[in-house]
C-alpha cells in the first residue's frame, strides 16, 4: 500500500538529508495535502494558479497582502504536497496547480460511499422481490 | 516560446515499463481513461487516436516516442465543431524513476489562443492520472462517469 510505503519513508526521512534519500522528498503523504490545505493564504494562491496557471513568483506576489517569504514558504508546503508543481521555462521558474492529489482524496472517500449506497441498492432490490415471492 | 498550459505531476509505486505500457496500450488505457482505446503503432511521425466507446473522439499524430522516459504527441479534438477548427495541442510525457516510484509528469501546451479544449483538458487529466495511479498500484482504476466531468465542449 502507498500508505504504508510512506509511513516507512518517514523514518528514513529523519536521515533523509543525509542519505540523500529522494523517495522521501518526492512522496507527498496525504496528511501533506490537509496540511497544505488547511490554510487560507495558501488556498488563496491555489485560487491564483487556477484563474491563471504557470505564474513565477513575482507574478503570484503581486496584489497580495503577503510578504514574498511568507509566499515561498506556503509554495513550499504546496510543493511537498504535490499540490503545485514547478517547470524551468526559460529563465523562469513558473508555478503550476496540480490538482491530482485532491483527485486521489476524492478516490479514497467517494468510492467507499458509492459502495454502501451499491450495497443499501442490493439490500433493497433482495428484500423487494422476496416480497414478490 | 509561450508558457505551457498545463503541467500535472504523479507519482506512482510502479516501474517505467509498466507505466510506458499503461500510457500506450489500447487496451490498458480503456480501464483508466473513460473507456478510452488510445491507438497508434507509436512510430514518429504515425497519426493516433482515441476512441471511446467507438467514436473516435481525438486525433494527433507521434512527435517523439522514447521508451520507458518521453512521449510526446500532437492532440485534436474531433466532436466539438469549434475545437475541431483549432490547431493541434501538444501532449508530453516524462518518465523518471526514484526508487520504488515513477515520477510521471505530463505537460500540455502549444494550444490555440482562446482555446475551447481548455476546459475539458483541465478537467480530464487530473482524473485520468489519478485513475492510472489507482490502477497499476491497487489494481483498481477510479471510476468517474465521463458525463460527471461537465466538459463544455462535449455537452
Amino acid at each position: 500500500m502507498p500508505g504504508e510505503f510512506t509511513a516507512c519513508t518517514t523514518l528514513v526521512a529523519n536521515i533523509g538529508h543525509l542519505t540523500c534519500n529522494h523517495l522521501v522528498a518526492y512522496y507527498p503523504s496525504m496528511d501533506d495535502v490537509f496540511r497544505a490545505l488547511a490554510d487560507a493564504s495558501r488556498r488563496q494562491l491555489l485560487d491564483r494558479l487556477h484563474a491563471r496557471n504557470g505564474q513565477t513568483l513575482n507574478e503570484l506576489c503581486e496584489g497580495l497582502a503577503m510578504t514574498r517569504q511568507a509566499v515561498t514558504k506556503h509554495l513550499k508546503l504546496l510543493e511537498d504536497a504535490n499540490l503545485v508543481v514547478t517547470l524551468k521555462h526559460g529563465r523562469e521558474k513558473l508555478h503550476y496547480l496540480n490538482p491530482v492529489p485532491i483527485h486521489q482524496i476524492g478516490d479514497r472517500w467517494i468510492r467507499k460511499f458509492e459502495r454502501t449506497r451499491l450495497d443499501a441498492l442490493s439490500e433493497l432490490k433482495r428484500q423487494l422481490e422476496k416480497r414478490d415471492e | 516560446m509561450s508558457r505551457p498550459e498545463f503541467v500535472y505531476v504523479t507519482y506512482i509505486e510502479t516501474t517505467r515499463e509498466k507505466l510506458w505500457q499503461a500510457l500506450t496500450g489500447s487496451e490498458f488505457t480503456k480501464r483508466y481513461w473513460f473507456n478510452t482505446e488510445l491507438r497508434s503503432d507509436w512510430s514518429v511521425g504515425s497519426p493516433l487516436a482515441l476512441v471511446m466507446d467507438g467514436q473516435v473522439t481525438d486525433t494527433g499524430t507521434v512527435l517523439e516516442c522514447d521508451p520507458p522516459k518521453r512521449l510526446s504527441y500532437t492532440f485534436h479534438h474531433e466532436l466539438n465543431e469549434k475545437a475541431r477548427k483549432e490547431r493541434p495541442s501538444r501532449v508530453t510525457f516524462v518518465l523518471e524513476a526514484y526508487g520504488k516510484l515513477v515520477k510521471l509528469t505530463l505537460t500540455h501546451d502549444d494550444f490555440a489562443p482562446d482555446s475551447v479544449v481548455i476546459d475539458g483538458i483541465s478537467k480530464g487529466w487530473p482524473a485520468i492520472l489519478a485513475s492510472l495511479k489507482s490502477l497499476l498500484e491497487r489494481n483498481e482504476p477510479l471510476v468517474i462517469p465521463f458525463e460527471a466531468m461537465e466538459i463544455a465542449a462535449v455537452r
